[in-house]
């Protein structure tokens, strides 16, 4: 028996800040929720189960999320579940969220994700103390960054090239009401003179901190067809593991991330990426990222990716848009940020992405990572159903 | 074989939490010796409060006052307090439902011993002679014979609401880095670096981790590596970590230590931070009583082959 084909029928976000002094977390999240149940134009008995997902439990110190939001989530008397995998999480949720569509277990599941940054320390949570080893690093980009040198000296990239990405997702970010960061001023000189934090990560070229919640309801074929606004379908969806350091790891461009890209490809029918998918929403939280995922993901050839992003094709109104919405580099509560690039993925099939929809897009990845690039999850979606 | 090491490690981090509206009342109302609840869709009243009502999902925003005095509906003696936790002496942990509420509130009850306490004894607040808006500001409760607690009749709001609290967290946790580290670490005494090779792929894992993650089998050889090696890659960090005593700028990089079938990670020193390269030859420099190379210096041999170590990086 075929699987139930997946539908997106609605998407709600927070507006990304610095910090939702506000609202409790239970009060973020139940707003990102009732958004998207808005968006279906759906309440809280039309959903069958929920999935959430958020970052690991140092990182905020909340350790049972699916105990304590049961209640805001209208969880209550529903399966309720919680999915972990560092920052790729939010694609993985959904995606485990989506199985529950395709298996037939539930017909409309409520998946969100979300992460209070300022209630935390990310920074603090990826440099516990531990007894016996030498203390030498502090946070994620001066991880990152020796695994961009070797992506430079493997491609010969120009070293301005992750000044481009970062130029050109804060320019995006400024057409995302939702975006996190807004600078108006921006220019690329000003991205090329910010401070050099981890050589060769510059300060620009590196993601906020943000406080945000994301929210998608699925639903099956049956549910898709009552929505009041087109659905996104669901073409493919993967995850992919691998240990974070293993003798013959290719960090640059891990065997996780390239399986994780094929399988989803296989599902879809995508014999040629480059040519068949109109645009990306990727994982980015270093500038640098972007030309190496899109040689990862198979839509440039190893060590040809900078060429992309050089020659505008990862524009806005390029050939092959990278991170309309701004991605990570402008908005990231960690927990949440995996989601909302599978749910800007989806608002772009659905022709609903505002200022910052790519016209005519028919078939969009959404893409995610996490840990020390040890995690994969993506997702391919197209404004018609799947025809298998 | 000698014994697997052992160290206590403490993890602790003095979490925030902004409280939205109903939070915010209910801690507020503490600080003013007032206990607040929420009044759901369908009359009942929960204290303490919570923002969505647990049945039909809705927002409650619909604050009442209770009193503070009410009735035990189930308790357990605590024999051996924990630091931390409400009384210094041995107490019981009761669920108070408070006269005019449907729920029931954990905290702690102050009583000469378990059998002063009994499921349906009368019971009211303490309150902390110095309250700042948290759930502390209730002392405990304790044993009360007489009528049920007036309400003070106000209207619940108060001046300078709390907005947020810290929720400091702490796990105490005895760490072992097991088998296979504690000879790795073990040798480092020695100045020696001893890794573990593979018996299925052969390959050398330093520092070992007992088992290779690739073939998932347990390695067992020992292995001496180095002790000089090749930086693969490197960052300059130029951001002073709060809990590091390393002055910026400094390199930390990935350096395969000859023998070694992946690059372990270590700063770079006795060089200009800007003239550190991949492919720089390296050896670690020991410091008296160091458990580890304080950090790795040029050997002044030529500088590795990329094609030699462009699968260590």
């Amino acid at each position: 028996m075929s699987k139930e084909p997946v539908a997106v029928v609605g998407i709600g976000q927070t507006k990304h800040v610095a910090a939702r002094r506000d609202v409790s977390i239970a009060g973020l999240v139940r707003e990102a929720a009732r958004r998207a149940l808005d968006d279906a134009e759906l309440t809280w008995a039309d959903i069958e189960a929920v999935v959430i997902g958020k970052a690991p439990d140092f990182f905020e110190g909340v350790m049972m999320p699916e105990l304590y939001l049961a209640d805001a989530l209208g969880a209550v008397g529903k399966p309720m579940m919680r999915v972990h995998t560092a920052g790729s999480v939010g694609g993985s949720t959904a995606l485990v969220a989506a199985s529950l569509i395709a298996g037939r277990v539930h017909g409309t599941v409520l998946t969100l994700a979300f992460e209070k940054q300022s209630e935390s320390n990310a920074m603090w949570g990826l440099s516990l103390p531990i007894p016996f080893q030498q203390p030498l690093l502090a946070g994620a980009g001066g991880f990152f960054a020796p695994h961009v040198r070797a992506y430079m000296r493997r491609s010969g990239a120009p070293d301005t090239v992750g000044s481009l990405v970062a130029y050109k997702n804060r320019r995006n970010a400024l057409k995302n009401p939702y975006a996190h960061l807004h600078e108006h001023d921006i220019t690329l000189e000003k991205v090329q003179a910010s401070p050099m934090l981890w050589d060769p990560i510059r300060y620009s070229e590196t993601c906020p901190s943000s406080d945000g919640a994301v929210a998608m309801v699925l639903t099956d074929r049956a549910g898709a067809a009552r929505a009041p606004r087109p659905a996104a379908w669901m073409h493919g969806g993967a995850m992919r593991s691998e240990p974070t350091l293993f003798a013959g790891k290719d960090s640059v461009s891990p065997r996780a991330g390239r399986d994780c890209a094929a399988d989803v490809y296989r599902q879809a029918g995508i014999a040629d990426p480059r040519r068949e998918i109109d645009a990306v929403e990727m994982y980015v939280p270093f500038s640098w990222y972007e030309p190496m995922w899109l040689e990862n993901l198979g839509f440039a050839d190893v060590g040809e990716g900078w060429k992309l992003t050089e020659s505008g094709v990862t524009e806005l109104d390029g050939d092959l848009p990278v991170d309309m919405s701004g991605g990570v580099l402008s908005t990231n509560p960690i927990g949440a940020s995996g989601m909302i690039r599978f749910a800007e993925a989806a608002l772009q099939v659905r022709g609903l992405a505002g200022e910052h929809q790519v016209e005519g897009a028919r078939r969009v990845l959404g893409h995610a990572y996490g840990g020390g690039s040890q995690f994969f999850s993506m997702w391919l979606v197209g404004a018609e159903p799947p025809t298998s | 074989m000698s014994a697997v090491l052992k160290a206590p490690v403490t993890v602790e981090f003095p979490f925030t939490r902004s409280l939205g509206p109903v939070q915010s009342a209910f801690l507020t109302g503490l600080r003013e010796r007032v206990v607040l609840g929420v009044r759901t869709g369908d009359g009942r009243t929960l204290v303490p409060p919570v923002e969505y009502d647990p049945v039909t999902a809705e927002e409650i925003r619909d604050v009442v006052e209770v009193a503070p005095t009410g009735t035990v509906t189930t308790w357990a003696w605590n024999h051996a307090p924990r630091r931390g936790q409400p009384l210094a002496g041995p107490f019981a942990w009761v669920l108070v439902r408070l006269d005019g509420a449907d729920t029931a509130l954990l905290h702690a009850l102050d009583a000469p011993g378990p059998d002063a306490v009994h499921t349906g004894m009368r019971v009211r607040v303490r309150w902390a002679e110095e309250r700042t808006g948290a759930i502390t500001d209730i002392a405990c409760f304790e044993p009360y014979d007489g009528e049920a607690g007036q309400l003070t009749g106000g209207t619940g709001e108060f001046e300078n609401p709390v907005g947020g609290i810290v929720a400091p967290a702490r796990l105490d946790y005895t760490y072992s880095p097991g088998r296979a580290q504690t000879a790795y670490i073990n040798a480092l005494a020695d100045r020696r670096t001893v890794g573990e090779r593979c018996p299925s792929c052969r390959k050398v894992y330093v520092p070992p981790r007992g088992a290779c993650p690739t073939c998932g089998v347990a390695t067992e050889e020992r292995v001496e590596v180095g002790p000089g090696g090749t930086v693969t890659t490197f960052c300059i960090v130029n951001i002073k970590a709060k809990n590091l005593d390393i002055e910026v700028p400094y390199v930390y990089a990935h350096i395969a230590l000859d023998g070694a079938d992946l690059a372990l990670h270590g700063r770079i020193g006795g060089i200009p931070y800007d003239q550190v390269r991949m492919g720089l030859r390296v050896e670690p420099v020991w410091t008296e009583g160091g458990r580890y190379p304080d950090h790795y210096r040029p050997t002044g041999e030529p500088d590795g082959d990329y094609d030699m170590y462009k699968e260590l990086l």
